[in-house]
């Protein structure tokens, strides 16, 4: 079996990797992708810090984040319509009516 | 440690490899008279039609969205029928509670019209 | 398992939730009907009586320890139950005016306000998670209710894609801390804590996810933005409701999971962060002419005020975030509920501060009220306001934390010209031009009126008299807990 380090490194790089795309990219389902990535970068720490601790409260904990990411997909795309609808782009550089 | 991980290595390697030899060796020894119709897409025999990248409706969409809410519930329901006979009755009561809120929420969606493919009767 | 036994302990939120999916199926049946409106307030009157109930009794788990009941949390599900009641007085009529009244609107709320008892009762990060997301999905949603004009889906955009920013970092945090402890429970996670890396990394991640929703500076970007775009009743619920749940989620789980050890001072950090939101909000507010901008600024340091209690680290502290929620909760309702009424009639922008010259003597009721709320968010004696802020001050003096109460009350006092700014405007400015004020319904009158009556009653007589505080608080262990707040 491999150590749990191995998964830590990759679900922690999986979720600097959402981060940074968060933080750089302009299109808003782009950035919504990568906060999806985020999550699932997350499911990774927990399912193995489930398996190295030997209880299941990370696996259940995972079930109930991969339900609210779902809802979160949902609701999320459906706002990213709703201004596509608005200002035919989804670029978050252009969404800008509201400052200061 | 990682050595235990060793044949798929070598496993993703001889199908790479293998791949590679073979288009390579299909190409130096066949003779290759490019025409267009050869060159199509094959469509199990049949004139290919429009696009790879076609624009769907948005039905598709709707559908798929709510699907993914529906389809995710199902997760919480496999661990308590795999452990039900352990759970005891009350367990089936939460559970039916937690089904018929899904219902509620596909009531929903049903009267709201968003599962009519035409949209016909859509009360955005 | 005690299934009955664990409803009556949750049973607030049972109900909230049950009426949520009533009104969802009137609303499939029959669309825009009066029924929902009833079916929600019949069904937080419920909870709102059988939250009182609770009042009183001490700290107790239900749902095998996922959940806790009495004591801070029923004192939490009082004030989010008030709040959501309020707002769905005035909500009522305020969204029929903006023609954006939507039947689902009430399943929305219902559905948050059981989320957010679910938060500031969880005792296991998995019902913490869960309550958290319940809400913020709704509060999403709400944001973009009027999603045909460019603000209303903008504001929703920035919330979703923020919040749900906030709560990659939020889950990253739960994960390293279960990693560091092995248990998901908040108590044990006490217990286990340690100085260990992962855990203090895994705590700081978690406590940004929670200063986010609390909107404390630095994670307070989004707030402007949403409370200007969201239709105001819905902001007035955002602001209160969402924010007190989130406080007494960051009590309970400050008092019980992240003890104070060596070379682990929650209490310093928080300390930081309270005088930055204090001091920011404040500052920004001063030049703000939009007057929901103005009151999310406000509401920025009004979380900054409420943190100084945090920072404070004692029961006494704690129980003063939970009276200062409560205060906050009633005028900031009001000052939003009289905005919105402003705001509804036809001509102006009424939302901008200097389109309100002259109206104060209109319709004094309203000029009243607004005057009443907006000198409590000042914290000027004797309303509700400056209750808030003195136990929240004094607790912090008491915690000898000086410096922090002194920055608090400058700050405070600088937030003095901002709010006498409006004021000035509605009752010694000329009008522009005649306006014909419409007259609000009765039920949004009485709220704004109850709601002006309570800032005054608390203020002169506060729930929890400064000597007496500290008997109505018992604290076991190391770990502090508040279990029992009461109403004399």
């Amino acid at each position: 079996m491999l150590e749990i380090d191995w998964f830590l490194a990759v679900s922690a790089v999986m979720f600097t990797i959402g981060i940074i795309g968060v933080l750089i990219r302009r299109n808003a389902i782009v950035i919504f992708m990568c906060v999806e990535l985020m999550l699932n970068a997350v499911n990774l720490s927990l399912v193995s810090f489930a398996s190295y601790h030997g209880n299941i409260d990370g696996q259940i904990l995972v079930f109930f984040a991969l339900a609210v990411a779902a809802a979160e997909a949902v609701v999320g795309l459906a706002i990213i319509i709703a201004i596509y609808r608005n200002n035919l782009s989804v670029d978050v550089s252009k969404i800008n009516l509201l400052r200061w | 440690m990682l050595e235990n991980y060793f044949p798929i290595l070598v496993l993703a390697i001889v199908a790479i490899v293998l791949a590679i030899v073979l288009m390579t060796l299909s190409r130096i020894l066949g003779p290759f008279r490019p025409n267009a119709t050869k060159l199509n897409p094959y469509e199990s025999g049949m004139d290919p039609v429009g696009e790879a990248r076609d624009r769907y409706s948005i039905s598709f969409y709707l559908v798929a969205m709510e699907f993914i809410v529906f389809d995710l519930e199902v997760v919480f329901i496999y661990p308590w029928a795999v452990r039900y006979l352990d759970l005891g009755f009350g367990t089936f009561i939460a559970m039916m509670i937690f089904i018929i809120m899904l219902f509620v929420g596909l009531l929903y969606t049903l009267k709201k019209g968003t599962l009519d493919w035409e949209l016909n009767n859509y009360r955005g | 398992m005690d299934y009955l036994g664990d409803i009556q302990a949750f049973l607030p939120g049972v109900i909230t939730a049950l009426a949520g999916l009533i009104v969802i199926v009137i609303e499939s049946l029959k669309k825009d009907s009066s029924a929902t409106f009833w079916v929600t307030v019949l069904s937080l009157v419920a909870a709102l009586f059988f939250s009182i109930q609770s009042l009183g009794t001490g700290l107790d788990t239900a749902f095998s320890g996922m959940l806790v009941h009495g004591g801070a949390v029923a004192f939490g599900n009082v004030i989010i139950v008030v709040a959501t009641l309020f707002c769905v007085f005035i909500s009522e009529d305020y969204l029929k005016g903006i023609n954006h009244y939507y039947g689902e609107t009430y399943a929305l709320i219902l559905f948050a306000t059981t989320g957010m008892m679910c938060l500031a009762g969880s005792n296991d990060l998995i019902t913490l998670f869960i309550g958290l997301e319940t809400m913020s999905i709704c509060l999403y949603v709400m944001a973009g209710l009027i999603k045909d004009e460019k603000s209303g889906a903008e504001a929703a955009l920035k919330y979703f894609l923020l919040g749900a920013f906030s709560t990659g970092f939020l889950l990253y945090g739960m994960a390293l801390i279960y990693g560091a402890t092995g248990t998901t429970n908040i108590s044990a996670i006490g217990a286990a804590a340690s100085t260990d890396l992962l855990f203090l990394a895994g705590a700081a991640l978690l406590l940004v996810g929670f200063l986010f929703k609390v909107s404390a500076v630095p994670f307070h970007m989004w707030t402007p933005d949403v409370y200007q775009g969201t239709p105001t009743t819905l902001t007035a619920y955002f602001a209160t409701a969402s924010k007190a749940a989130t406080f007494v989620a960051l009590i309970m789980v400050l008092s019980r999971a992240l003890p104070v050890m060596e070379g682990l001072n929650w209490q310093m950090v928080f300390s930081v962060i309270a005088i930055l939101t204090m001091v920011f909000g404040n500052i920004i507010a001063l030049v703000q002419d939009n007057l929901k901008r103005m009151l999310a600024y406000s509401s920025i340091a009004h979380a900054g005020y409420a943190l100084v209690g945090l920072a404070a680290g004692t029961p006494e502290g704690y129980s003063a975030v939970l009276f200062y929620m409560f205060a906050y909760t009633i005028m900031n309702i009001g000052a939003f509920g009289v905005i919105a009424y402003y705001e509804r009639n036809k001509g102006m922008d009424f939302s901008e501060v200097q389109n309100l010259a002259g109206l104060g003597f209109k319709k004094p009721v309203m000029g009243i009220a607004l005057s009443i709320f907006l000198f409590s968010l000042a914290g000027i004696p004797p309303l509700v306001g400056f209750a808030g802020k003195y136990y929240v001050f004094a607790a912090a003096i008491n915690a000898e934390m000086v410096t922090l109460a002194v920055i608090g009350v400058l700050a405070s006092a600088a937030s003095v010209y901002y709010y006498l700014r409006v004021m000035v405007y509605l009752y010694f400015r000329e009008e522009h031009k005649p306006v014909e004020l419409f007259n609000p319904t009765l039920l949004y009158k009485g709220t704004i009126i109850i709601l002006a009556i309570l800032t005054l009653y608390y203020g002169i007589e506060p729930i929890l008299p400064a000597s007496g505080l500290m008997e109505l608080l018992n604290s076991y262990g190391n770990l502090g807990a508040v279990t029992n707040v009461l109403i004399p």
